[in-house]
This record gives C-alpha cells, structure tokens and sequence, in this order.
C-alpha cells in the first residue's frame, strides 16, 4: 500500500509537468503585454495537428522541432497582427479577441480535419517501461519530462541571465520607464508571443501520441494551466514551476488515497484556498499596473 | 398611442423596424424558398460541439445521406424530405430547440441525440407537444425505464444490451465467473447507469469487483489509475468510460505496457481509429459495425464511403435507420399523422437493419430490438488498413433465441408509459 502510495505521489510530481510548458508561455504573454490569452489551448491543438501532418515526412523527430517553429511563427504573425493593438486597451477586449480567436481555430481544425478524433501513437523507438524496483514508468514520458526540463532551464536562462532577459523583466514592472531609456518594446513583446506560443505548440507535439487529438483539445488543458498560473502568481516563473507540481502532487496524493472522482476538483479547490490567502497567488509580485 | 408610450416606441423607430425586417426577409430568399411549402421536415438534434460532437457529425452526416436517397426515390408519400439539422449542445439548448423545431417548423418528428441528459429533456417535449422523437445515440436505461415515454422511440439500444452482449463474449472466454474486475466509470449519468447495469450482470454471473473507481470527465490523464491497475493485478480491466476518455486510455494503458485482458461496456468505432491499431485493444460491444457481412451493411458502408472518404461508424447507422424506418412507416401508411405511425411501430412493425435479422421496436419500452456484436481487437501485425482494427463476433444473441433476451428484464427497468 505504501510504495503505491509513494508512486502515486511521484507520478502526480510529474503529472504538473504536462502544465507547465502551456502555463509558462500563459504567464510570460499576459505578465508582458497584459493579454491573457484564452487562445492558448487552440495553439497547443494546432501543434499536434501539425504533429500527424509533419511526421509521416520528417518522422516525429523532425515534427518535435518543426511544429513548434510554426506555431511560434504563426504566434508572431497574431501577435504583430491583433495582440499589439490591445496591450494598452481594457483586458475585457483582449480577452473577447483571444476568446474568438480560439473558436475560429477550433473550427478552422473542424474544417479541414474533421471532427472525429485522428490517431497518432508513440513512434516504435521510444515505446517501452522504465522499471525501478516495484515503480514503473513509461519511456515516453521520461523523454518528455527531459525536453520539459530543457524547456524550462532554457527559458529561465534567457530571462535571468542574458540582455534579452532583463529588458523583458523590465519591461514587465515598468514598460514606460523602458521606453523612456530609449528602449522599444516592440520586438520583445514579439519574441515572448512567439516563444510563449511556441511552448503551447511543443507541447501539443509532445502529448499528440499519449492524449486523443481532436478540434476541442485545446479547451481540455487551458483551465488547468490556468490554474496552474493563478496558483503560482502572475509574473513569477519559478511560482508557475511550483504550482505546476503542486497541482500534480495534490492530483497525485488524492488518487493515491482512493478519491479518483476528486482528483479534477481538488485543483480547483486548491485555487480557492491560494486566492482565499494570497490573492496574488503563492509567489506572485506586485505588478503596478495590473493592481 | 398609449401602447406606443409604454413601449417607448415612436412611429417613426416602427416603420424603420419593419424596414429592416422587410429588408431582411428579402435579403435571405433562400432561407424562404428552401422551405418548399410541400415537403415534409423531420428535425434532425444532436450534439455537434463539445465531447459528443465527434460522434454527432456521424450521425449528421448519415441522416443526410438517408434523406438524399429517400429523396432519389420519390421521397415521403410524393413530397420531398428535408431536414432541419441542429446542435443540441446542452440539456437546456436542446429542449429550446426541439421546441422551435415543432411550434415553429412544423417538423414531422425529431431524430438524434447522444447525450442521455439531452434526450430526457427533448422527451419531454414530444410528450407535450405529441411529436415523435427517435432517440438515436443515448444509452442510459432509465431513459427506456423511469423516464419513459408514449412519444421516445430508442434506435440507440440500451445499456444493459450493450453489457450483456458484452457479457456474453467474456463468459465464453471465461472472464467472468470467478474472476475479479477492476472497472474505471465516467463520473456522470451515463457512467453510473452503465455501472449498475455491470454490478447487476457480475453479480447474477459469480464475478467480482477488486475495485471500482469513478473518473471525473475532463481527466485526461490516466497514469495514476494505471499505476492502482498494476498494483491491484486484476483479472480484467473494464473501462465504462465515454468519449475520448476511452481513446486516453487505450493509448496510455499500451504506453505503460499492461497486459491484463481489457474490455468495455460502452463503445464507439470512432474512438477504436482514433486510438490506432498500435493502441487499440479489447473486447467491446457494438450496435452495429462497419465490417458486419449483410448485404444492406455492404450498400450503406459502399454508399457513405463514396459521399464521404471514410466508413460509417456505429453512430451513424443510428441516424440512417432512424431517418429511413420514418420515412418508411410513413410510406407504408401513406400519413405522416403521429398517432398513426405510434399505433404502426407498437404493433410491432419489422424493419431491415442491415444486420442478419429484421428488427421491430419492443412495444413495452420502445426499444428497437435487434442483434448485436462483440468486437475484438486485432493485433497491430494483423491490420490492414486504419479501418478495420477488430475482428467480429457472429450476431449476439445466437439464431435459435430471442433477439430481446440481451435486453432489460422485468423488473430491471420497468417503464409506466404515460
């Protein structure tokens, strides 16, 4: 009982991690331009569609690095087409863009892919189990708790620790002051959209072969990364990191104790107790604009 | 003029208001002259949107395929079938709009849903209105049971049918007696009448449950019901999961490499392609499948695959039959008048369902009885295309017994027609 405890416990620590490549990119678009992108999820369905298109040419290797290319670009091409019209106006009509742009997206997949899910399987080379002692896990997910670690080890280096980093971070307590340094803010708010999407985009490549691909996908993940975001606190990366696993812990630890029908719900109410009693979430600073 | 202040209308703001409605009606002649004064409208409800929607467009597209053939052959009593097709979207939405359906289009009766809960509410209306509606894709037996129906019609068959058809195959392979199961229910109403239809089946037939375990709806993972699955090394998964849960946990419960004999009690082709011949595997019941060998099977699958690139799936033999046995009462009967085509299926009219015998709806609960199918899984080595992933059983139950021994006995669901 203990040991499938303890693996319960453990899978759930990485369960969150399936969140956190769509939470950060959620985190960074809305701490930077103020734009909170209900869209996000329709980038992680384009993702894996993109996923069954590319891969019967380029192999999965080839779609892992491909389709996050394009929905990075097709993110920068949203982003200097629609998003940057609404980083000064009222959140409410950011939020009806982005509301808007993910159902024209999941129709437009409706459209051309219909509306029966496709199926798309773990390439032959990375199916197989990791067994350790009595816990057993799949070489898949392995490999994609590797990537998800690159992902965020890479991100947090090009914000903390580079130019590029510390003109965003800038840019997100004080975007005026940037300006005023002489500083345009324009091709970074580019970059972070096309970098934030792009993340939804991996991650669509990366659960394509373990979740059901369908034009709704998108809707499945947004409120729990959501949560993930709001659990952590806006405008913090290593909050998003840990609510991430918190989520997958707590998930975790009410299956391991017999409440499977909670273990949706429990995230929710997480959530509730967080904002009860700190209303910016675990780690989130105080933003002044957005207070 | 008294009216007019109340109302905070000025003559002028009148005029311009039937203005614009006059534009309007003229603007949309299409709207007007697609509803030909002579043809005969069936409504045609069901879920295009949300977790259902995948299977819904099957059934839209079917139905359309049935009305078009019907139409090629002189249509209903020499008028023209049309359909009036809509998204039922939600309990409440359906109800709305299956009542716009009749008070407003006239429709000669309403076919479709999916989802249990919608089609409670759409019942309803039937019964209020005294308009036919033929439930085609939702299963829950209270629907043929407590809340039955003088005006509901269940094309889709009922859930003890699917559970005991099921049942049967794993009897034969010795799944049953004796053995301890380890079944995961979508957390819902469909879930929890598929459950008890299970518990009562394992419970007549010397099984046992090493656990039962509620899933919410939206979980898509299912890595930490694998891990309890492992642990608690049962003799046989059953999945009374619905939707894409059940593509999720196909393809995850082959990434974590288990082998315990799977099996379901709900199921649709759609999500066995959508898993893939590397994931797919079980045994699970079938309404109906695309690789049955009758000759009406063989026409329809030749007839949707040409309309549409791709075989029908259960779903949609659910809407086609439902479109074509109307249609055909209604020829037989040379009316479209309700009470005639109530009092023609009560008596127990035969219909070809593509299958080896002819159906007829079971006058007690409106239940269309007919046979039914095991399906099995076919080894990834063994498939030829992405279609046909499973082999079949022959037609459940056998030829020497009654079609109406797979469904719900006496006091199982006992339906009071009101």
């Amino acid at each position: 009982m203990l040991t499938l405890f303890i693996q319960q416990v453990l899978n759930g620590l990485l369960d969150g991690v399936y969140y956190l490549l769509i939470a950060l990119g959620l985190s960074l678009i809305f701490s930077l331009g103020g734009i909170v992108n209900l869209a996000h999820g329709a980038f992680y369905a384009i993702g894996a569609y993109l996923t069954i298109v590319l891969a019967p040419h380029i192999g999965f290797g080839g779609a892992i690095i491909a389709s996050p290319v394009l929905v990075a670009l097709l993110g920068i091409v949203i982003e200097r087409g629609l998003f940057q019209r609404f980083y000064r106006s009222d959140p409410i009509l950011s939020l009806l863009l982005t509301f808007g742009l993910a159902m024209v997206a999941e129709q437009t997949l409706r459209m051309i892919f219909g509306a029966p899910p496709l199926s798309f399987s773990i390439p032959p080379e990375l199916r197989g189990q990791i067994f350790v002692g009595d816990f057993i896990y799949s070489r898949y997910r392995a490999l994609l708790l590797l990537i998800a670690a690159a992902c965020v080890i890479g991100l947090w280096f090009l914000l903390q620790r580079t130019a590029f980093g510390r003109v965003v971070r800038a840019g997100v307590q004080n975007p005026d002051m940037v300006g005023a340094l002489g500083i345009s803010l324009q091709p970074y708010m580019m970059a972070i959209a096309g970098i934030g999407i792009g993340l939804a985009g991996l991650a669509g490549v990366l659960l394509a072969p373990i979740y059901s691909i369908h034009p709704a996908m998108g809707q499945e993940i947004i409120t729990p990364a959501f949560v993930v975001v709001v659990i952590g606190g806006l405008g913090s990366f290593w909050g998003v990191v840990v609510a991430a696993l918190m989520v997958g812990l707590v998930k975790g630890i009410t299956i391991g104790l017999g409440f499977t029908q909670w273990s949706t719900a429990v995230i929710y109410l997480m959530m509730l107790l967080v904002l009860l009693f700190r209303p910016r979430g675990l780690f989130g600073e105080r933003i002044q604009r957005f207070e | 003029m008294s009216d007019q202040k109340k109302t905070g209308l000025s003559r002028r703001q009148a005029l311009a208001g039937l203005g614009v409605t006059a534009t309007g009606l003229i603007a949309s002649p299409s709207i007007i002259l697609a509803q030909t004064p002579d043809a005969i409208r069936f409504g045609h409800l069901t879920p295009r949107t949300g977790f259902l929607g995948p299977l819904g467009e099957y059934g839209v597209m079917a139905a359309d395929l049935a009305a078009e053939e019907i139409n090629a052959a002189g249509g209903i009593n020499g008028r023209k079938l049309e359909l009036l097709k809509e998204d039922s979207v939600n309990p409440q939405t359906a109800s709305t709009k299956a009542e716009r359906m009749v008070e407003r289009d006239k429709v000669a009766c309403i076919i479709g849903e999916i989802s249990s809960a919608s089609a409670l509410t759409i019942a309803q209306v039937a019964g209020r209105t005294k308009t036919l509606f033929v439930n085609t894709g939702a299963n829950s037996d209270a629907l043929r049971g407590e809340n039955c129906n003088r005006y509901m019609f269940h094309v889709e068959h009922q859930n003890s049918m699917y559970v005991k058809s099921c049942g049967r195959a794993l009897m034969e392979q010795g799944l049953v007696k004796g053995k301890k199961w380890f079944s995961l229910t979508a957390d819902y109403a469909f879930g929890h009448d598929l459950l008890k239809v299970a518990k009562r089946f394992m419970e007549a037939n010397g099984g046992q449950f090493a656990a039962d375990k509620l899933v919410p709806t939206d979980a898509t993972d299912f890595s930490a019901l694998l891990l309890e699955i492992r642990a608690a090394k049962p003799d046989m998964v059953i999945s009374n999961l619905a939707g894409n849960q059940i593509t999720n946990f196909l393809k995850q419960y082959s990434e974590f490499g288990l082998t315990f004999p799977v099996a379901g009690f709900g199921f649709d082709t759609a999500l066995a392609w959508a898993a893939g011949k590397d994931n797919f595997g079980g045994i699970w019941p079938c309404v109906w499948h695309h690789l049955i060998e009758t000759p009406g099977t063989k026409t329809f699958v030749a007839a949707f695959t040409k309309k549409y690139g791709k075989p029908p799936e259960n779903q949609a033999w659910g809407d086609y039959m439902a479109v074509k046995m109307m249609a055909q009462s209604m020829n037989e009967l040379k009316s479209a008048e309700t009470a005639k085509i109530l009092e023609h299926l009560e008596k127990g009219a035969k219909f070809d369902v593509l299958k080896t015998r002819e159906g007829y709806f079971r006058a007690s609960d409106h239940q269309l009885i007919s046979e039914m199918y095991a399906i099995t899984a076919l080894p990834a080595a063994k498939v030829k295309n992405q279609w046909d992933l499973f082999t079949s059983s022959p037609p459940i139950p056998g030829p020497n017994e009654s079609m109406e021994v797979i469904a719900t006995q006496g006091d199982e669901a006992v339906c009071k027609m009101s």
